[in-house]
């Protein structure tokens, strides 16, 4: 017979075999980035290589800061995020609720299409969205034509993206997150609503002392998890739905898109690497900083 | 009992009038915001079977006038691109759902095994790579200047197959294995793959289906990294070439007219085009995620709440 030593030596390498390919995968992509967190204090330019270029020190992170961009990005970032955490739960919350008073068959039907606009990536929403915008053709200038309103070139106009934006963002999210509260709603012991109804309480107080209560541990979650992420923007909602108009910069550039043109237009990385190393420091403490607070609301939700 | 039934039925009596208001304000809600979700889409429709010279007129409509299938034609005459981008996107979708199930199912198992002396080591290592990211320049200057991978689909498939939080929801299916069956398996000599294969895969069946979707999902969307890496509309997946499509309203028509030469470049049907191939691209796939859109809610309710 075989030693109980062998056996376990042999699982533990049959197991990091098999572990293997997810292990290198990680360790290639994303680990071997995290050393390019130097970047922004070396010289670097995209052509040329990260450990034979010189330090600089803090120069890139003084231009950045001294640039009104670094405001601007932050702003937009940040503010975005924060106005699509209140309203984005106040509408699903608020949806659920509602889902939760019809039958069957209509849930169903209504989270089915809710769900149209989740499954479509945001460059197909894009397009669709330009059949309401265009300056020329789109829907919305026809209608605002036909009752003898000036046309509005959409496009061209900052003033109106803050609540495009904000209402597309939204729009495509709410199916999901309205079924994970309504989820979360089903799961409350019917008996609670039965015990309240006998006892005469309304539909307002059953919503009040029985379902926001129940509901209140998945909104706290679902809303630190996203403020452990609001240094990153949804990409696509800020680059493709404005058609990356830069007379709209000013509304929709964020700290992404900002890194993003620095690759892909300008060549110039430096100020952007800067930009992506407060977002990559910044988005670390959060996480833990929201973590932490997770811990002490409920031990048994937290991340670590 | 009976008495609570009766007491139940009453109320229900009592307040059946302000109910059935308030029930017909709530549906009032949901079919108004439906709407919204639908008719973005059926306008997109309606552009796609509309004339151009129509369009130049009226602008765009809710219905068209005239049925027209200019649109349609052109984008099916200059077959190449977007059957190209058809095979692509599927190509990408399928090896890169299955190779990422079989990564993230593997290593989700390891750590899932209380018996490895690295379980916790590697649960770890999967762990950080949530909190932290190096970033979008030193990522893309590994891609472009360490692995060269410009204008490789690889590009597309590789960073996508692995992510903290698919195997640690994996992790969580493998959990429910019960660890007996593992030891039993193994005094009968079984591999650790043969138990992986033949034990795990079929009991972790639920979750491996779930995540598929949530890949399949991810692979068939991806714009981001076909943006970022590949400039060869030979290799484009759909979503690569519906960019190109909205950035550059003139890209159908140029393409078209450098294929059809003797075509007048105003004669093209640039409008509608555009968005029937929004329509060939993207409408395929929804009756199928929508079939399946109970899993993709599982699947996250599960991962938001930890098990």
């Amino acid at each position: 017979m075989y030693t109980n030593k062998n056996i376990l030596k042999r699982t533990d390498f049959d197991l990091f075999v098999l572990a293997l390919p997810a292990v290198l995968l990680l360790l290639i992509f994303n680990y071997l980035p995290m050393i390019g967190i130097i970047i922004p204090f070396k010289d670097v330019q995209l052509g040329n290589d990260i450990f034979s270029s010189k330090w600089i020190g803090l120069k890139n992170f003084k231009f950045l800061f001294s640039s009104p961009d670094a405001f601007i990005i932050t702003r937009n970032t940040i503010g975005y995020n924060l106005v699509f955490i209140i309203i984005g739960t106040f509408v699903s919350v608020s949806f659920a609720l509602m889902l939760y008073e019809l039958g069957r068959k209509s849930v169903k039907v209504y989270q089915t299409v809710m769900f149209i606009p989740f499954f479509f990536s945001w460059i197909v929403v894009s397009l669709v969205f330009s059949g309401l915008l265009d300056m020329r053709y789109g829907m919305l200038n026809v209608f605002l034509e036909h009752f003898g309103f000036e046309s509005i070139a959409w496009y061209n106009e900052p003033v109106y993206w803050p609540f495009i934006i904000v209402f597309t963002a939204v729009w495509k999210g709410a199916g999901y997150s309205t079924l994970i509260y309504y989820t979360g709603l089903v799961g409350i012991n019917s008996e609670l609503f039965e015990a309240a109804s006998i006892d005469g309480a309304s539909k307002m107080q059953m919503i009040n002392r029985i379902s926001i209560p129940a509901l209140k541990p998945l909104i706290i979650m679902l809303t630190l998890f996203s403020i452990g992420k609001i240094f990153y923007s949804d990409f696509g909602l800020f680059y493709h739905l404005p058609n990356n108009s830069k007379l709209l910069y000013e509304v929709t550039q964020t700290i992404d898109i900002y890194v993003y043109n620095s690759i892909k237009v300008t060549g110039d990385v430096g100020m952007s690497s800067a930009a992506g190393f407060y977002q990559s420091i910044c988005g670390l403490i959060l996480v833990l900083f929201t973590n932490w607070i997770v811990r002490k609301v409920d031990i048994e939700n937290s991340l670590f | 009992m009976n008495k609570t039934m009766m007491k139940k039925n009453t109320i229900k009596h009592n307040d059946n009038i302000p109910n059935s208001t308030s029930k017909l304000l709530i549906h009032l809600v949901f079919i108004l915001f439906s709407l919204l979700c639908v008719v973005p889409f059926i306008i997109i429709i309606s552009i796609s079977f509309s004339s151009d010279s129509y369009i130049r007129l009226h602008g765009y409509s809710m219905i068209p006038k005239v049925l027209n299938l200019n649109g349609y034609r052109m984008i099916f005459a200059d077959t190449g691109q977007i059957f190209n981008s058809y095979g692509v996107s599927i190509f990408i979708t399928i090896f890169g759902t299955a190779i990422s199930m079989w990564c993230v199912a593997t290593i989700g198992f390891v750590i899932s095994r209380r018996d490895y002396k690295f379980a916790r080591t590697t649960t770890i290592f999967v762990f950080l790579t949530m909190l932290f990211n190096g970033g979008l320049i030193p990522t893309y200057i590994l891609m472009t200047r360490i692995l060269h991978l410009q204008n490789s689909l690889f590009a597309v498939i590789l960073p996508l197959l692995v992510n903290g939080w698919s195997v640690l929801l994996m992790k969580g299916f493998m959990r429910s294995v019960p660890v007996a069956m593992i030891e039993s398996a193994k005094i009968d000599g079984a591999s650790e793959l043969r138990i992986f294969l033949y034990i795990i895969i079929p009991m972790a069946k639920a979750g491996i289906a779930t995540l598929s979707l949530f890949s399949v999902l991810l692979y068939w969307n991806e714009w981001f990294l076909p943006l970022l890496y590949i400039e060869n509309m030979k290799i484009a997946p759909l979503q690569l070439l519906l960019y190109r499509v909205m950035s550059n309203a003139q890209y159908l028509a140029s393409s078209f007219a450098s294929f059809n030469q003797n075509l007048l470049v105003k004669d093209i049907p640039t409008l509608s085009s555009r968005m029937a191939i929004v329509v060939v691209a993207a409408a395929p796939m929804l009756p199928v995620f929508l079939y399946f859109q109970k899993y993709f809610v599982k699947g996250l309710v599960i991962g938001s709440l930890k098990e």
